[in-house]
Parts: structure tokens; sequence; C-alpha cells
């Protein structure tokens, strides 16, 4: 089950450089479990120690934000679409 | 230093006044450092105290951008009763947006625009001078 993950460009240090890297998983924790495993310190990066999605990035399911689905538990199916995004805030 | 037409910067001058008291936040997108367009965003927090991307807008303009093989040249906000100078917050998020600057505008004074440009690197602040075309 290929999953295909966009990489937004702050991020491709962990990706060698590449856009898109793929992975599976039936839900977006497996999938980031799957990436970590191949790219080192890219989970580090989305998801925090206490496991929850980290509030400085987005993740999106087929464009839809993970935060209005089932955040890290949100399943996945083959040919399903993951962009992550770097948020953007201020105060 | 940041070279913006004229345009531009009374386009987002005109974007702040109109959500003050809210802070008021949009990017622009550029081309080898030659602004191209800009895109007002949704303030997700409408606070006059802070600001995030909507996220569904933000995918839909980060792609238009990465699309075109543009970057992006500038995220801009407003302060609404502070001076247009990055806070903390400011400083902490700008480790998102490498090589972007940081345009900030004040709508503290009613009469007076204060719009001012920034480059934070690792949380030093440096300020560039914003020439308008």
């Amino acid at each position: 089950m290929a999953i295909e993950v966009r990489i937004p460009t702050i991020l491709r240090t962990y990706t060698d450089g590449q856009k898109a890297v793929e992975g599976k998983g039936d839900t977006l924790a497996d999938l980031l479990g799957d990436l970590d495993s191949r790219h080192p310190g890219l989970r580090g990066r989305l998801v925090t120690e206490d496991g929850g999605l980290h509030r400085f990035v987005n993740v999106y399911v087929n464009d839809e934000d993970v935060r209005f689905l089932g955040g890290l538990e949100t399943a996945l199916s083959d040919g399903d679409s993951v962009t992550v995004l770097p948020a953007v805030a201020g105060g | 230093m940041l070279s913006l037409p004229r345009s531009m910067v009374d386009a987002i001058v005109a974007h702040a006044r109109r959500d003050h008291p809210d802070e008021c936040c949009g990017v622009i997108a550029g081309h080898g450092g030659v602004a191209t367009r800009m895109f007002e965003m949704e303030n997700a927090e409408r606070s006059p105290t802070g600001f995030t991307f909507d996220s569904a807008e933000w995918l839909k303009v980060y792609r238009e951008i990465d699309d075109a093989d543009e970057d992006l040249l500038v995220v801009y906000h407003s302060h609404t009763a502070t001076e247009a100078y990055p806070s903390r917050t400011d400083i902490r998020w700008s480790v998102n947006t490498p090589g972007a600057s940081w345009l900030l505008v004040s709508t503290r004074d009613p009469a007076y625009d204060e719009v001012r440009s920034f480059r934070i690197d690792d949380g030093e602040v440096t300020e560039e001078e914003i020439r308008v075309t």
C-alpha cells in the first residue's frame, strides 16, 4: 500500500532533498513510523513527545487538515496523498 | 533590502486598517527576489494579539506559489496596539519561513502607517530597508 507524502522545503533535509516520498500505514501514525525508518528524524519534527501533532506543522490527507479529521489516528488507504506544510503564525 | 511596488505596500496597509483591531496577515510571492503577487490571508485566530494562517487557504496558496516556481518572499502581518517590530512569538515562528522577510504594519496610530521589514535568522532580528518602487 503506497501513500505519497509531499515534504516542504524546510523538512527536505530528512528526505535527501526529495519533494515527495512514499510510505505505508493504516493510519497517519503508522505512516509516520514507517517513514521514520527510512528518514530518521522526520517523525520527530511532526509529532511531539506527548504523541500529539506538532503545532508548528500542518498535515493534510487528500487536502483535508488532519486536525479536522482524526489527527494522528486518521485512517489511510492506498492511493491517499499526504501533504506536510509548515504552519505560519505569530503574535 | 526589500523592493516592493507601491500598490502592494498600499494594499497591505489597507488590509491592516480594514481588519483592525484584529491582526491581518498575508504573503507576497517572488521570483528571483522580485515581488510578483500578494495573497491576503484569513487570520484563523481573528485576534488582536495573534495570527495563524487558515490551514486550508494556506495549502491552496502554497501550491499556487510552488507550482509557479515562485518563492515565499514576504510574510506580513499587523500589530494593532504595539510597534511594527517582531514579537517573541513572531521570532519563534519565523523558523518556519526561512529566507522570507517579515513585514509588519502597526495600526495603533490611526493617522500614521508604520511599515517595517525584518530578516529573522536564528532568533536574531535585523531590520531591512523597504524600497518602494
